[in-house]
């Protein structure tokens, strides 16, 4: 219990100094951290999935993406969202993340493994698809240019003031996500995660809890996009494409999946070698390669493995055990 | 210990020193250009063809763009339009550049845009997004355009196929917006003198195997237009050979360009595309840039090349005429828009929407010995030259602009069977 409280108090530590250091940063470190923040809503979201409840989906794009399209066409179409207004889009993109994924969901759910990633992966293809297609309402590949972040009392075209919005939404999120991994709830998943048989046999409605998961990831996807939208002022089928789900699960599994902040260290660690090292230097493909390769050579247990690693080599003096169950289908 | 000190303390100070006198030294004034092309991905050749066109320049002029000093800053926007933004923002933000170049795909363009201020202008080289020079002109005011809209070189080439007695054409092309503006254009300009479009057939943007459209073409035209973009334009042709097809093919520049050109057979000689540029055009500046190029960098210059080449000389004379004082990004545009130019491509003016006036040329893909290089070799030979093109040719401009942008239903097919 010790540790846990050093963890959170670590966490909470980080956030400050984030919030403190940023804005004294140059402008494009705080577009960069502001992008990596909202992106992590995503990757944590996936990490319910793939890290609590074992469900590996190559699908979470879609929820970032219909959310920010929906950003994007209540903004240029009806000028919703550009003042206070702005909250009832958070609210309505975090709605359509969840009701797309309960539609997803009745028909994903069903499936384990290596078949729920497929499943997903062409759920998320559909909608990429239907982005890419739907000319008149989506722009089809030209997207959809967002050209002003909404204005209420506080303007949030300063980026340092939509970088704070973003940290506090962001902060929210993960709080939320916490309590949820925490929680009874949050233990069933473990539970299907480790044994979903033992928890039939036990009495729990594994195929509701997995559901109710994946709406609730799905939620948080949403409100991902929202934010996405505004951070990057253009919302296009790329935003959905298969890469960008792909990206997220790297991400998780950078970080070490099944813990949340994992997920938040590979999505920096990611899009700083993708887009800070990458306007330094021209080998920043090489550096993320080695990173991913490196990782999944000597850290099954991600980054967040690191610690562990050390105290179980410091108590043993011989090589560390690796745990067996990671919740990622190997 | 302390004579190690005193050393890295010397070190230091000489560095200082030297660094000083440094900053002294360049008190020129110093132009800064952002540039954002795919230099990773799956654009990257392009990409790369951007930027040697660009800097190939730059050395030319040794850097010294009238007394300026130009500092060219090259970032990689990963051929993903949020990428490319996020890029802009860097070179905007971070370097201060008076103007950033660059944007391949026509969705970047769109991207981009919004990105430009008064502070830092947009000059759009290769994005060729109809609509920015056309409805929404007046979203961006600080971005100019020295390449092409997609569907001017298709306006003139509609008539050229009426001229050469075509009644009906299929037209298969890539489904995005580049190729539906490339086709749209080519068809209303086509019907427009009494051409059919009988079929349009949009394959996915990166199809290899045209297997399932090829044997859907319809027999009764009299030839096919296509609409290709990288590794598509090598394999359409010789698909298209293998299935025995003897149909007259014709299509757009990208089919045929430079950049695909030297890969391809022997099958897509006598297929004729259109373009403001060909890396076969005889003019003594064009035989020159080819040869230079084509040494510097080993490989034939694509439009991609020609295009920044290009822009860069525009900057250049701008710069120039203002004996290298940087005149402000609203005035920078207005004076490059009111300008004439000399290039590669031919002459150049702008018209009032800034968008290139200019020459558009039907080319015919032809296996000679060109600029003395002593092997047979793919070239574009220019057949025909339409001059000063604008991005509506022969179409008035506020007919116009009262359509819809091309897209895959406008124009509706009123034909197709």
């Amino acid at each position: 219990m010790k540790s846990q409280k050093i963890k959170i108090f670590v966490v909470v530590a980080a956030v400050v100094a984030v919030a403190a250091a940023v804005p004294h940063t140059g402008s494009f470190i705080i577009l960069l951290v502001t992008r990596a923040l909202a992106f992590s809503i995503l990757v944590m979201s996936l990490d319910i999935l793939l890290g609590f409840t074992g469900l590996a989906s190559m699908g979470q794009a879609a929820y970032l993406g219909v959310s920010a399209y929906l950003t994007a066409i209540l903004a240029t179409r009806y000028q919703i969202g550009l003042g206070y207004d702005f909250w009832l889009v958070l609210v309505l993109g975090i709605l359509l993340g969840a009701a797309l994924a309960a539609v997803f969901g009745l028909l994903a759910i069903r499936a384990s493994g290596v078949y729920f990633l497929m499943i997903t992966l062409a759920l998320g293809q559909c909608v990429w698809g239907l982005a890419y297609r739907w000319n008149s309402l989506t722009g089809g590949d030209n997207g959809i240019n967002l050209r002003e972040r909404p204005r209420f009392g506080i303007d949030l075209s300063y980026d340092v003031t939509f970088f704070y919005v973003v940290l506090a939404l962001f902060a929210a999120s993960l709080l939320l996500m916490y309590v949820l991994v925490r929680s009874p709830f949050g233990k069933t998943l473990v539970g299907i995660r480790e044994r979903e048989l033992r928890m039939r046999i036990l009495g729990y409605n594994t195929w509701l809890h997995k559901y109710l998961a994946f709406i609730i990831a799905g939620g948080f996807g949403g409100l991902a996009g929202v934010l996405w939208a505004h951070t990057a002022g253009i919302v296009s089928p790329e935003n959905l494409v298969l890469t960008t789900s792909v990206d997220a699960l790297l991400m998780a599994v950078l970080g070490g999946a099944g813990t949340l902040v994992g997920g938040v260290i590979g999505a920096f660690i990611v899009f700083g070698l993708r887009e800070y090292l990458s306007t330094v230097v021209p080998w920043w493909q090489y550096a993320l390669g080695a990173v991913y390769v490196l990782t999944i050579l000597y850290l099954p247990w991600g980054l967040m493995g690191i610690p562990e690693r050390i105290r179980q080599r410091r108590l043993l003096g011989t090589k560390p055990v690796i745990p067996q169950k990671l919740g990622i289908p190997a | 210990m302390e004579r190690i000190f005193l050393r890295r303390l010397a070190a230091v100070v000489l560095g200082g020193c030297l660094a000083f006198l440094l900053s002294l030294r360049t008190e020129a004034e110093e132009l800064r250009i952002g540039y954002v092309a795919p230099t990773t991905g799956i654009f990257a050749q392009q990409g790369k063809d951007m930027v040697d066109g660009f800097q190939m320049y730059l050395d030319d002029a040794k850097n010294d763009f009238g007394g300026a000093q130009v500092k060219f800053i090259v970032e990689d926007e990963q051929g993903k339009p949020d990428t490319a933004v996020t890029k802009a923002k860097k070179l905007v933000l971070q370097d201060k550049v008076q103007m950033f170049v660059g944007g391949l795909l026509a969705t970047t363009g769109y991207a981009l845009a919004p990105v430009s201020t008064a502070e830092s202008i947009y000059v759009i080289p290769v994005a060729a997004a109809d609509d920015l020079t056309q409805r929404d002109l007046n979203k961006f005011p600080y971005f100019i355009r020295t390449g092409w809209t997609s569907s001017q070189p298709s306006h003139p080439f509609g008539q050229w196929a009426c001229d050469q007695g075509y009644k009906k054409i299929v037209a298969i092309g890539a489904d995005y917006a580049f190729g539906h503006e490339v086709i749209g254009g080519f068809q209303k300009a086509f019907e427009n003198c009494g051409g059919q479009i009988i079929q349009k057939i949009w394959p996915p943007l990166g199809s290899k195997d045209f297997g399932p459209y090829i044997p859907t073409i319809k027999q009764n035209a009299d030839a096919i237009f296509t609409l290709m973009v990288g590794p598509m334009s090598l394999q359409f042709p010789k698909q298209l050979a293998a299935a025995g097809n003897k149909k007259p093919v014709i299509g757009g520049g990208t089919s045929y360009d430079e950049f695909v050109l030297p890969s391809m057979g022997d099958e897509v000689i006598g297929h004729i595309s259109t373009l403001q540029y060909s890396a076969a055009l005889e003019t003594p500046k064009n035989q020159e840039f080819v040869k230079k190029y084509r040494a510097k960098y080993g490989k034939v210059p694509s439009y991609y090349s020609e295009t920044n080449y290009t822009t860069a000389l525009m900057i250049h004379e701008v710069m120039k005429k203002n004996n290298g004082k940087w005149p402000g990004g609203p005035e920078f545009i207005k004076q490059l828009s009111g300008m004439k130019f000399d290039t590669l491509r031919g002459p150049v003016v702008f018209d009032d929407r800034r968008n290139p006036v200019q020459n558009i040329y039907i080319k015919k893909v032809e296996k000679k010995k060109m600029f003395g290089y002593d092997k047979e070799e793919l070239w574009n030979t220019v057949i025909k030259t339409y001059p000063n093109v604008s991005q509506f040719g022969q179409f008035s401009e506020s007919e116009f602009l009262k359509q819809p942008v091309y897209s895959r239903d406008f124009p509706p097919c009123k034909f197709c069977e």
